[in-house]
């Protein structure tokens, strides 16, 4: 069981940590923050990159696995990984 | 630590000089008519415990003098007029970080190459802020070797005190001049400790990072830091103004001169004065500040006077003198430029034209 | 019972940065602060920082920090250094400050060697004046000053400073590496980390050149920005240890 958090303030929306999740779990919230940019979101469901579809943990992604490549690559330290 | 009489050259004793007041640091790049300085600093500075760095370039060593004063080291650079020009942008950046340093300027005459004889025509550069920005360096002014010796010691203590460069500025007769002199013979350097400064980067260790700038992105910011500097500046011009004196008590006219310039114009008044002629000196030694104090204590006490400001250069400093009389009483110019060197019977010939 | 496992660097103030979105100083910032930490040299650290988009690194370093005029941040080094040798003082530098308008500094600090760290970020780009050519803009890429792309008759080719630099025999290590994936970045900072050693050690002049992105004016999107990265910017400035 692992998890991360993301400080959506500090966040600039640059979502290179979208791309890099190999459980697809981290996705462009749809609320701007008070940068006015649409920060990253974590979801403990995998959500499919087309549609933003859910799709059921397990299945494409599953649960974070605390990899910490999102954290790795985040240029603005937003991200703390639990594990 | 005894006092020893040496025959030394006017660039040596500047950097024995330098080396007895606690530089512990010196870059420079080689330029006729110091290569003294840097030679001597070459041999003397790591036998003494300093470091020495020829560098690549005047830019480089002005940012290497940088370097070195932002961990609190006395240190310094020297150079001729092509040169300075270079190390403006250092200067520059120097004033506005509130570094101290000495920077050396023994002037050779432009613009341009020009060539390597003396002159005197780098004085708007130093006085008026040679580089970029609202700033002033402190300028000094020595007419012999043994006032170029002792000058460092002020030089350094001023460039500490007031967190500010310093430039002396002399030319290639003084430079190359050798004259006897008394100069205590310190080795190694004594180093002046950093605890008084505070703001050095020696590591963090125990305190909060300090961090040296002059970079300052808000108008507000910038502005602030301005006013402080301006503040500082007043102060220096409220307490730092020196200059020698000569028959100024019932003088009529008065020479003004300063570094060699000024040991010529002396031997014009000895000798005028030994015909009779009511003539004096001005020799400023801080050229910023420029000695204003006692051209409008002058002025006051005698409407009768008239100025003669003699230099190496087509007219530079008289712009000083003016501006301290305001008007009130004659000023006059006498020069020459490109390495000509006036003579004493030039001036007595300018003079005696004057009545 | 999970636990955090990654923590913020103590080297790193915990403050925004102006850097845009996706822009590699952010990184390569926080890659030094970690090292630093690692090392356990905060304390004796002696950062020169450079002018241009990171100008105010010393607003997000925790440690001591200079200011350097345009390209000197190796003259103010070298002096740092020869005064103060037990402390650990490295220079973070763009491509325009350290292969352009500072070349003539770099060589010859490099030629002394020097016992520094140096941090060249090579974004291809000038950022803080707005996109236009630096001296390791690609050939063909568009830029403000070279609106129909690097011209190599008119621009001349892209500057390989540090293949340069590996040529003097004053230089003790050189590596290139690219902040485009996170298995790179973790490359970057094990280079980082072998730079700043050498100059613990004593071992003379070091420099990471580390490739970087600046999403903004190569007109991309971050994401595309490191895919450029990987494709094409690599190809140009391959990676690895250079010396």
């Amino acid at each position: 069981m692992a998890k991360i958090k993301i400080d959506r303030e500090k966040c600039k929306g640059c979502l290179l940590c979208v791309s890099v999740c190999p459980k697809g779990l981290i996705t462009q919230a749809e609320k701007l923050n008070k940068k006015g940019v649409k920060p990253a979101q974590f979801s403990r469901r995998a959500i499919s990159s087309e549609g933003g579809t859910p799709l059921k943990a397990g299945k494409k992604g599953g649960a974070c696995l605390g990899c910490s490549l999102c954290a790795v690559i985040c240029p603005d330290c937003c991200i703390e990984v639990w594990k | 630590m005894a006092n020893k009489k040496i025959l030394i050259s006017g660039n040596e004793a500047i950097a024995e000089g330098a080396l007895a007041a606690g530089c512990s640091f010196y870059a420079g790049y080689p330029i006729t008519p110091q290569n003294e300085i840097i030679a001597y600093m070459a041999s003397q500075m790591p036998e003494r415990g300093g470091v020495f760095v020829q560098a690549e370039s005047e830019l480089a060593a002005i940012n290497m003098v940088f370097g070195a004063s932002a961990t609190g080291a006395r240190a310094m650079t020297s150079s001729s007029s092509p040169g300075i020009s270079l190390k403006q942008e250092g200067i520059s950046y120097l004033a506005g970080a509130q570094l101290p340093a000495v920077i050396v300027n023994i002037m050779r005459a432009g613009p341009g190459l020009g060539n390597i004889w003396p002159a005197q025509s780098d004085y708007f550069q130093a006085t008026r802020s040679g580089g970029h920005g609202d700033y002033h360096c402190i300028v000094l002014a020595f007419a012999s070797v043994q006032e170029a010796y002792d000058m460092m010691q002020l030089a350094f203590d001023l460039a500490d005190k007031y967190r500010n460069p310093v430039i002396i500025l002399g030319d290639g007769l003084l430079g190359q001049m050798m004259e006897p002199i008394v100069a205590k013979r310190i080795s190694p350097i004594v180093y002046r400790s950093n605890k008084q400064k505070k703001w050095a980067l020696t590591g963090c260790k125990g305190r909060k990072p300090n961090i040296i700038r002059s970079l300052y992105m808000s108008q507000d910011a910038l502005e602030k830091s301005n006013f402080s500097l301006q503040a500082k500046y007043q102060k220096i011009k409220k307490s730092e103004e020196r200059y020698e004196g000569w028959f100024l008590d019932d003088a009529k006219i008065i020479l003004v001169a300063h570094g060699s310039m000024a040991r010529i114009a002396k031997g014009a008044v000895k000798a005028l004065r030994d015909k009779g002629k009511r003539i004096g000196l001005i020799r400023p030694i801080t050229l910023w500040p420029f000695p204003a104090k006692i051209f409008r204590q002058l002025v006051m006490e005698n409407k009768k006077l008239t100025f003669l400001a003699v230099e190496m250069s087509f007219g530079q400093m008289v712009e000083d003198v003016r501006l301290s009389v305001n008007g009130k009483v004659p000023v006059k110019f006498f020069g020459r430029s490109g390495g000509a060197v006036l003579t004493a019977e030039e001036i007595i010939r300018e003079v005696n034209k004057l009545e | 019972m999970i636990k955090k496992i990654n923590n913020h660097p103590k080297s790193l103030r915990k403050i925004p940065t102006h850097y845009c979105a996706g822009c590699g100083h952010g990184l390569a910032h926080r890659l030094i602060a970690e090292v630093v930490d690692e090392l356990g040299i905060r304390e004796k650290v002696i950062a020169i920082a450079p002018v241009g988009c990171a100008v105010v690194a010393y607003d997000y370093w925790d440690f001591d920090c200079s200011e350097a005029a345009h390209g000197r941040a190796l003259a103010v080094a070298t002096a740092i250094k020869r005064v103060r040798p037990d402390n650990i003082v490295f220079t973070y530098q763009g491509d325009g400050d350290l292969a352009a308008i500072g070349t003539n500094e770099t060589i010859h600090a490099a030629n002394r060697g020097e016992n520094l760290t140096v941090i060249f970020i090579n974004n291809a780009v000038y950022g803080m004046t707005g996109g236009q050519m630096a001296p390791t803009t690609l050939l063909q890429q568009k830029t403000a000053t070279t609106p129909k792309g690097r011209d190599q008759k008119l621009h001349g080719y892209p500057l390989k400073i540090s293949e340069i630099l590996a040529l003097l025999p004053g230089v003790k290590y050189i590596e290139r590496v690219s902040l485009h994936s996170p298995q790179e970045i973790t490359k970057a900072k094990r280079a980082i980390k072998q730079a700043f050693t050498n100059q613990i050690e004593g071992l003379g002049f070091s420099l990471v050149e580390v490739l970087s992105s600046c999403p903004t004016y190569w007109g991309l999107s971050p994401n595309q920005a490191l895919s450029w990265m990987r494709e094409v910017m690599v190809k140009e400035f391959p990676l690895g240890r250079i010396k």
